[in-house]
């Protein structure tokens, strides 16, 4: 389950992104699952923050926003935009127009 | 974020309060006889769950939300309340992925189904050639399956399952059957060939080689994520470098099988009353049963490696399949019949197998075909497949 940063998109922390309208998400101990009914792929939030995070996506402006309204402090960000580019490549998140 | 939390697998392996998907047999009726059928299926069982309890199931699926079920059987397309049912679960947000052998995908059934973003179909094929498939499914199943393909293949349905079984006699068609899926527009899964129901009376001829097992190994690492296995060949992770996937027996901690008449078991191999948690039927339902059976909550306690403790291995084949040890007589403690360091070959040769469990309940049609006994059913899914990890 490695994962190839140099083969992740870049994912821009400063627009407006949310979860699919496909998506259910199921919260638990460890964060959630989630699963894409479209694509039909499970996925997981590996914390309760990451969640908080996708959750909050919609209702904040920027991705950045999300993540700070959570809690993310400013020196953890790459590591959730690292995950954040991982749900937007298997489509969980989608961009906001 | 700032501790560390538990790796997930193991998380996992602690169990979750509802399953992550799981496995649905809804009949053991079935137009084929396959030899090796999980379920040992064919007639249909008196006492199978009715419609208002099918439904009644899937209202606590929906609140346990659970994404998806597994349906399989028997053949379930042959109930005569299947689509009401698949209509119901994805009205109610409970994604259906239902394992056929296509007798009932006519043209209308395949363009209803490709109209369907919650529906998910399985065809099942052990042979990429009508002799091959024939020989393990009956005469004749290679052309049905064929034809539901290619219906649902005009109908505009992309990305259908083509779901193997995977044996001694088929695992050199590989490539075949990879050129198959994508005529098709497909996709192949192949899974791993369990010695449970009927397939205990085929295994020993069956089950692929350890040169083949390697050979399928290589293959499947060339293939990656291209291929579904339903996680099924965890135990091959002793060769080197995991397949894609969790790699982790989910049985009773993320995965079950609730059978057509109700009852609940650990996993989809493992249809033996020591395998059995309880009856959706109980008070309480279908959660009550995953939450607070005591086999589900054994399970769930850590398991100790055994005779495999000291294996170098062990940590990435977490001793293998308890279906495929329990059903050739090895103790679930030990290796698996298949282990890639030869551990498990020489148990089995040390078994009595006077003594190997038999698979319960049989629900065989009792007359087989003399030439060719038949039908598998594709079912078995381990819900872990297709996992991507966000972090």
């Amino acid at each position: 389950m490695s994962t190839d940063l140099s083969r992740r998109p870049r994912f821009d922390l400063d627009t407006a992104w949310a979860l699919s309208p496909q998506v259910s998400v199921r919260p638990e101990r460890f964060g959630a699952l989630l699963y894409h009914f479209g694509t039909r792929r499970l996925s997981f939030l590996k914390s309760p923050v990451l969640r908080t995070v996708v959750e909050g996506l919609g209702e904040h402006d920027t991705a950045r926003g999300a993540c700070l309204a959570a809690g993310v402090a400013p020196e953890e960000l790459p590591r959730y935009q690292a995950a954040l580019a991982t749900l937007a490549g298997s489509h969980m998140i989608g961009e906001r127009s | 974020m700032t501790t560390a939390p538990l790796p997930l697998v193991e998380q996992f392996q602690l169990g979750l309060d509802a399953p992550i998907c799981l496995t649905w047999e809804l009949t053991y009726a079935c137009n084929l006889s396959c030899v090796h059928c999980l379920s040992s299926s064919g007639r249909r069982d008196p006492r199978e769950l009715t419609t208002a309890e099918c439904k009644a199931v899937i209202d606590e699926l929906e609140r346990m939300q659970v994404f998806y079920v597994n349906i399989g059987g028997g053949e379930p397309t042959v109930r005569p309340d299947f689509w009401k049912l698949v209509d119901y679960a994805t009205d109610h947000h409970v994604g259906v992925k239902f394992s056929t052998n296509g007798v009932k995908i006519t043209p209308a059934v395949a363009r209803r189904l490709a109209a369907s973003d919650y529906v998910d179909v399985q065809i099942s094929l052990d042979g990429a050639t009508a002799e091959v498939n024939d020989a393990v499914r009956g005469r004749g199943s290679y052309d049905t399956a064929l034809r539901a393909m290619q219906h649902l293949h005009d109908a505009g349905f992309r990305g259908f399952k083509i779901s193997v079984v995977m044996t001694r006699h088929n695992v050199a068609q590989l490539d075949q059957f990879k050129a198959m899926a994508d005529r098709f527009d497909a996709q192949l899964r192949i899974t791993r060939l369990r010695p449970s129901g009927r397939g205990a009376d085929v295994w020993d001829e069956l089950h692929v080689t350890a040169e083949q097992q390697r050979a399928l190994y290589d293959w499947l690492v060339a293939h990656g994520e291209n291929v579904l296995t339903g996680d099924s060949f965890f135990h091959l992770a002793g060769y080197g470098a995991a397949l894609p996937g969790l790699n982790l027996c989910g049985a009773g901690r993320v995965v079950c099988l609730i059978d057509p008449v109700g009852d609940v078991y650990a996993c989809p191999f493992a249809i033996h009353e020591n395998f059995l948690a309880g009856n959706v039927r109980s008070p309480g339902g279908f959660a009550a049963v995953w939450r607070t059976s005591e086999l589900f909550e054994t399970l769930r306690t850590p398991q100790s490696g055994g005779a495999c403790s000291s294996c170098a291995a062990y940590d990435a084949c977490r001793g293998g399949c308890m279906a495929a040890k329990f059903f050739t007589g090895l103790p679930l403690d030990g290796p698996d019949p298949e282990c890639v360091k030869g551990h498990g070959a020489q148990s089995l040769a040390r078994t009595d197998r006077a003594s190997v469990p038999k698979p319960s309940p049989d629900h065989s049609h009792r007359l087989l075909p003399l030439a060719v006994r038949a039908p598998a059913k594709a079912c078995d899914e381990n819900p872990l497949s297709g996992l991507a990890n966000a972090f």
